[in-house]
């Protein structure tokens, strides 16, 4: 196990470099990022050579990279155009995009898979219908429109919600917001959940558990769930990265200034130091949340061992 | 077991994030009144606060709140009138001397002295200081020192200012310009403070100057809290208590949530909404004109662009755009059909003149075809219109645009957008000339005067003149408008340079935008100034 | 299990679900597993096999059920009108007339007209072409590329696999607006391309690991250990023995990622950086009727409907080949 984990740890570091130096790329071949700092107008020669010194960008990019990276390992994640240290950056979005992941999160483990077990044991009756054609549904809507369309209903027409996140994001607020960035994966989790019970409910082991006379609660809880549950985990695991990174429109539509926020606005603004930073971290994040769900399979299943 | 004592963990710790984050938020409503606090949209400033350094309206919001300048345009009318300026003289309109009133201070009771604004001045020309808004300083004598073209400064200081004493300074300007004190009430003029050089980042995090606001807190990137400032020694004094500004990334959303009652004030009603604003808000919506005019530019470095045909063939695109119809549908009427180069709040005495540019910007479809055919047709066969994507929804309106030529030239693919993915970019292949089909051009003034509508967007080589235009009538009219000193003259000297556009037609004037705002019914009195910016200090709170 | 990891093998939505048009489906987990039980003929010999084969059994499966019935026929007729819009609307999409914009239906016009005063029919018509295509080819290019790389990953294992999966790791990495904003924006022209390379680009990975897992699992089966010591060929041993045991689960993720692909290009739309005027689409028309839902929700109504309808005939459609494939739920 300890060598299993070594070796998966050492595995991330050229994909953290091949990561970083692809989006430092991506973010370099999108142009000359001064020429929008000026507005509608061009900057004068002098002052655009100036800041190009200042913000490293006259150098040659492989250069850029290195001196990038090197700053990184000393903690310091540079500046972005408007004075702000991207540290600072950080600091404020990831608690607020942490915190709608997790209500994001939640709303996959206990409407997804509740409604998995549910139409898994009762596969092909009316319930499971129903259930198969809401979420084939919410799959089919772009999230756009779902968010947009549930701002203007609760926030606007109803009056239920607020229709926007104030800066602060308290987990009250970021309930819908957090619905609606689920929405798409609790789809995937409740189809995945009820695939995995129905193939389950017929094994061996939920026949002997029932033939031993168990009650069904727990023939359900303990054998069928836990068994089940393997693809579900790796799909919520590998989740936690794109749903962190991957807020951006549902961010954007209820003004929640996270993560997704943060590099919307270093992309428009073509601000590598921000982007090349967040993404470092995501891809951290991504890269940690795979660890931890192949590690949480040795819980769910002990017949998988680490090689 | 052990899965579920793991799972029985992560549940608690799921739920402890929830609790621990749940509190905070809070209601900032504060008391109405003389003291009641007035939220209001806001953009992420682009730039550091710096006054020098600010060029867009977001950050020139915040500037207006906690600056005051020598000059302050009247926020109705836009004319230049003295604010801590006791007087600028000048006989000969090239050396001016400038006497302040003494009983001006910073918010930090620091006294506003003549060095107080010569400091802040040189310190904004400087190259090494990276002033986006240097320019600003380029008529004063000894900019091309502090400031050259490339390499490095010679100069710290700007040789043309002079502080006389206290209260007085002289200004020598490398040329004549006898409009120039009407200038001076742009943000990049204001005085600073000394702890702006002193202990630059503490300022930065929280800017101290001499405005009606002070700023209580500052956090970047989400919010500012601005309070009023009880001894401004100002005249116009604060009406509220203070005012909350929240940045929104999408105008959309901001509206949303003025429709909700969650905020007070708008100040960018997004053109989608504008068909549902009456039901929504009533009167408590306003449309005002403002200093921006919104054009189609096109490149003069492509051959195909610089030919006596492509005149015509211009002149017949501005005459197949129905503006009338665009601004009325796409626009709901908060633009208003261009039919010069300048916009209509400088007034008819500042050198507006509606109709200056005649038939040629009046919609007629026939005469439109002939002049486009005549001019051997769009160069390339198909004129795409360059416009970025990520802000001002200019979609919508370029793709009218283009229908409206479609169907004059019978033709479903003669004119089509192109959209470009970032601002950042759109201006990079602006700047570096590497469009060759027409893009969207905007300008909003820096100053209400003519002279700024026309010398920095068509003037051989002038820094926004990115179609690189050239002609030396035009040029010749604006050296003969800045040297007159009387200022009718000059106006008139200008619209003579005016008629060369309508000749030669540059680029193709489509609309006056106005300010469009929108608040709610816990606020009054609310009003937008010439540059779109909400008068914040007159709001009341009911 | 012998020195098998499912756990590296199965992965989840990643880079395309990023901006929440869709997920990438993570259905290989639960097809691994499946398959590892698939009977799957002695000598499957993919479709032009014997009577008994995966194959026909499926086949016979599917059609005797309906969901698979509905949904072939709604796609049917939306490649019919793909092809032949004009079988249906006899208007241009890019006639527009301004002074009529988001005014309601009326005789000639049953959907109404949109922000630009075009026919909102006639544009949801013509749309099928463009959305169905970048779904359509989307597909086909993320399973050829995927499919290839990712089991030759599988089946020769060791450094072929590290580096890609590496590689994979990589690309999971990048969110999708920014790859969108990089890759997307530097083009100009304005044809279905470049958005369907760029769903290229981002969207193989996710096959690839899909591949490789049911790769590995079918390469541990007794026949294939039996042909290896009866001395078959590398390719022999791929193409007869594999592939047509492998290519179940790639088929069915790929025709449910189909209908997130095409949700992905009005995602792009609405980003600004999906397909350029004049191309007319749903994802187009859906991100600009999306600023008008409060004054004209027909715009909406009309291009979300249909490319909610499209998804939903190709997710039933992956959900019935899925089924059908897997002997255990006959």
């Amino acid at each position: 196990m300890g060598r299993y984990v070594i070796r998966r740890l050492l595995q991330m570091i050229p994909v953290f470099f091949g990561t970083t130096l692809l989006i430092f790329l991506m973010v370099n071949v999108m142009g000359d990022p001064i020429a929008g700092l000026c507005g509608d107008r061009q900057c004068d020669p002098a002052t655009a050579a100036q800041l190009r010194t200042e913000f490293g960008l006259d150098k040659p990019v492989w250069q850029q990279y290195l001196t990038y990276m090197g700053n990184i390992f000393t903690g310091d994640f540079g500046t972005a155009f408007n004075g702000q240290k991207v540290t600072e950056l950080m600091a404020t979005a990831f608690p607020i995009t942490i915190r709608l992941t997790i209500v994001a999160i939640v709303f996959e483990i206990v409407i997804g898979i509740s409604l998995g077990v549910v139409t898994g044991l009762r596969r092909g009756r009316p319930v499971d219908t129903v259930v198969l054609i809401l979420t084939l549904v919410v799959i089919a809507v772009p999230t756009f429109v779902t968010g947009l369309l549930l701002q203007l209903l609760l926030g606007v027409e109803w009056g239920i919600i607020k229709p926007s996140v104030s800066s602060e994001a308290p987990v009250d607020e970021l309930i819908v917001p957090g619905l609606v960035l689920a929405s798409v994966s609790l789809a995937y989790v409740t189809r995945l959940t009820r695939t995995s019970i129905a193939e389950n409910a017929r094994a061996d082991y939920v026949r002997t558990a029932v033939a031993k006379g168990l009650p069904r609660r727990r023939v359900v809880v303990r054998h069928l769930l836990r068994n089940s549950l393997i693809p579900v985990v790796t799909f919520i695991g590998t989740d936690v990265g794109a749903l962190m990174g991957g807020a951006i429109v549902t961010e954007r539509i209820f003004n929640i200034h996270g993560v997704g926020y943060q590099l919307y606005q270093g992309i428009l603004r073509q601000n590598s130091q921000t982007v090349v930073g967040f993404v470092t971290v995501l891809v951290l994040v991504f890269l940690a949340a795979n660890l931890i769900v192949d590690l949480l399979y040795a819980v769910l299943d002990p017949r998988i061992r680490y090689a | 077991m052990r899965g579920a004592t793991q799972a029985r963990w992560a549940a608690c710790a799921v739920a402890v994030a929830l609790t621990a984050t749940a509190c905070g938020g809070g209601d900032s409503g504060g008391g109405g009144g003389a003291d009641g606090i007035v939220s209001s949209s806001w953009g992420d400033p682009q730039n550091p606060l710096e006054p020098a350094n600010t060029n867009e309206v977001q950050g020139g919001k915040v500037l207006d709140m906690v600056f005051r300048g020598l000059v302050r345009y009247d926020p109705k009318t836009g004319e230049a009138k003295n604010e801590i300026a006791e007087k600028i003289d000048s006989k000969d309109s090239q050396n001016f001397t400038v006497t302040i009133k003494d009983n001006w201070t910073f918010s930090n009771g620091e006294k506003i002295t003549a060095k107080s604004f010569v400091d802040a001045w040189n310190y904004g020309a400087l190259l090494k200081n990276n002033q986006k808004n240097a320019y600003f300083f380029q008529y004063i004598d000894g900019y091309d020192q502090v400031h050259p073209e490339s390499g490095s400064a010679t100069a710290d200081t700007l040789s043309g200012l002079k502080v006389v004493n206290d209260t007085t300074f002289t200004v020598k300007l490398s040329q004549k310009f006898s409009l120039w004190p009407d200038t001076l009430g742009y943000a990049a003029f204001v005085p600073l403070p000394k702890v702006f050089y002193t202990d630059h980042e503490a300022w930065l995090s929280k800017p101290v100057g001499n405005g009606p606001y002070t700023i209580d807190q500052y956090a970047k990137g989400s919010s500012m809290n601005l309070r009023r400032w009880d001894d401004y020694p100002g005249a116009d004094k604060a009406q509220n208590g203070g005012i909350d500004l929240k940045v929104y990334t999408d105008n959309n959303t901001a509206y949303t949530d003025l429709t909700a009652g969650n905020l007070d004030l708008v100040d960018d009603v997004p053109a989608s909404q504008l068909k549902n604003v009456k039901a929504d808000l009533g009167d408590r919506y306003i449309n005002t004109p403002a200093g921006i005019i919104q054009t189609l530019a096109f490149p003069f470095y492509e051959k195909a662009w610089d030919t006596p045909g492509a005149v015509k063939v211009r002149q017949g695109l501005s005459m197949a755009i129905n503006r009338e119809q665009i601004t009325d549908q796409i626009f709901q009427k908060t633009r208003t059909p261009a039919s010069d180069w300048t916009s209509p709040v400088l007034g008819e005495e500042g050198g507006f003149k509606k109709g200056l540019c005649g038939s040629a910007c009046e919609y007629d479809k026939a005469q439109a075809k002939k002049l486009i055919q005549e001019g051997g047709g769009i160069p390339g066969g198909q004129l795409k219109i360059s416009y970025n994507a990520d802000t001002g929804s200019h979609k919508e309106w370029v793709d009218a645009v283009c229908n409206s030529i479609n169907n004059v030239m019978g033709n479903n693919k003669a004119c089509v957008g192109g959209p470009v993915g970032t601002f950042a970019d759109f201006r990079s292949q602006v700047s570096t000339q590497k469009l060759t089909g027409a893009w969207r051009a905007g300008w909003q003034m820096d100053y209400p005067l003519i002279q700024n509508f026309l010398q920095p967007l068509y003037y051989t080589n002038a820094p926004s003149n990115d179609g690189k235009w050239s002609d030396k009538k035009f040029d010749d009219l604006v050296d003969k408008a800045n040297a007159e000193s009387d200022k009718a003259t000059a106006v008139s000297t200008f619209q003579d340079a005016e008629k060369v556009l309508v000749e030669q037609m540059p680029v193709i004037p489509l609309w006056y935008q106005n300010g469009s705002a929108g608040y709610s019914d816990r606020v009054e009195n609310v009003s937008l100034n010439p540059f779109s910016v909400p008068v914040y200090d007159q709001i009341k709170v009911k | 299990m012998p020195e098998q990891k499912p756990w590296d093998e199965t992965t989840g939505s990643g880079a395309i679900s990023g901006a929440g048009a869709g997920g990438g489906m993570d259905l290989a987990m639960d097809e691994g597993t499946t398959l590892e039980k698939t009977p799957g003929g002695p000598e499957g010999t993919g479709p032009a096999g014997k009577p008994r084969s995966l194959w026909s059994d499926a086949w016979r499966d599917l059609r005797r059920n309906p969901v698979f019935i509905i949904s072939s026929l709604v796609i049917l007729f939306l490649v019919i009108i793909s092809i032949w819009p004009s079988l249906i609307a006899d208007q241009d999409p890019l006639d527009c007339d301004l002074s009529k914009a988001q005014e309601g239906s009326q005789p000639g016009h049953p959907f109404g007209f949109d922000g630009q005063g075009c026919d909102v029919y006639t544009r949801t018509v013509y749309g099928a072409r463009t959305s169905v295509t970048v779904g359509v080819l989307s597909t086909l290019g993320v399973s050829l590329l995927g499919g290839v790389l990712g089991g030759l990953a599988g089946f020769f294992g060791r450094g072929w696999d590290a580096v890609l999966s590496r590689i994979t790791d990589v690309f999971f990495g990048i969110p999708v607006v920014l790859g969108g904003l990089v890759f997307l924006s530097v083009v100009t022209s304005s044809t279905v391309w470049p958005v369907i390379g760029f769903i290229v680009l981002l969207g193989w990975p996710q096959i690839a690991r899909i591949a490789r897992g049911s790769v590995i699992t079918a390469k541990q089966n007794d026949y294939v250990q039996a042909a290896r010591a009866l001395g078959a060929s590398n390719s022999r041993m791929m193409l007869r023995h594999i592939m047509p045991n492998a290519i179940a689960p790639v088929i069915v993720v790929a025709t449910i990622a189909l209908g997130t692909y095409i949700s992905l290009e009005a995602t792009l739309s609405y980003l600004g950086v999906g397909l350029k005027p004049p191309a007319v689409s749903w994802g187009i028309d859906i991100s600009a009727a999306s600023q008008y839902v409060r004054n004209a929700p027909h715009m909406l109504l009309w291009p979300a409907g249909a490319l909610a309808v499209t998804v939903l005939a190709f997710i039933m459609l992956g959900d019935a080949v899925r089924d059908a494939l897997d002997p255990k739920l006959r």
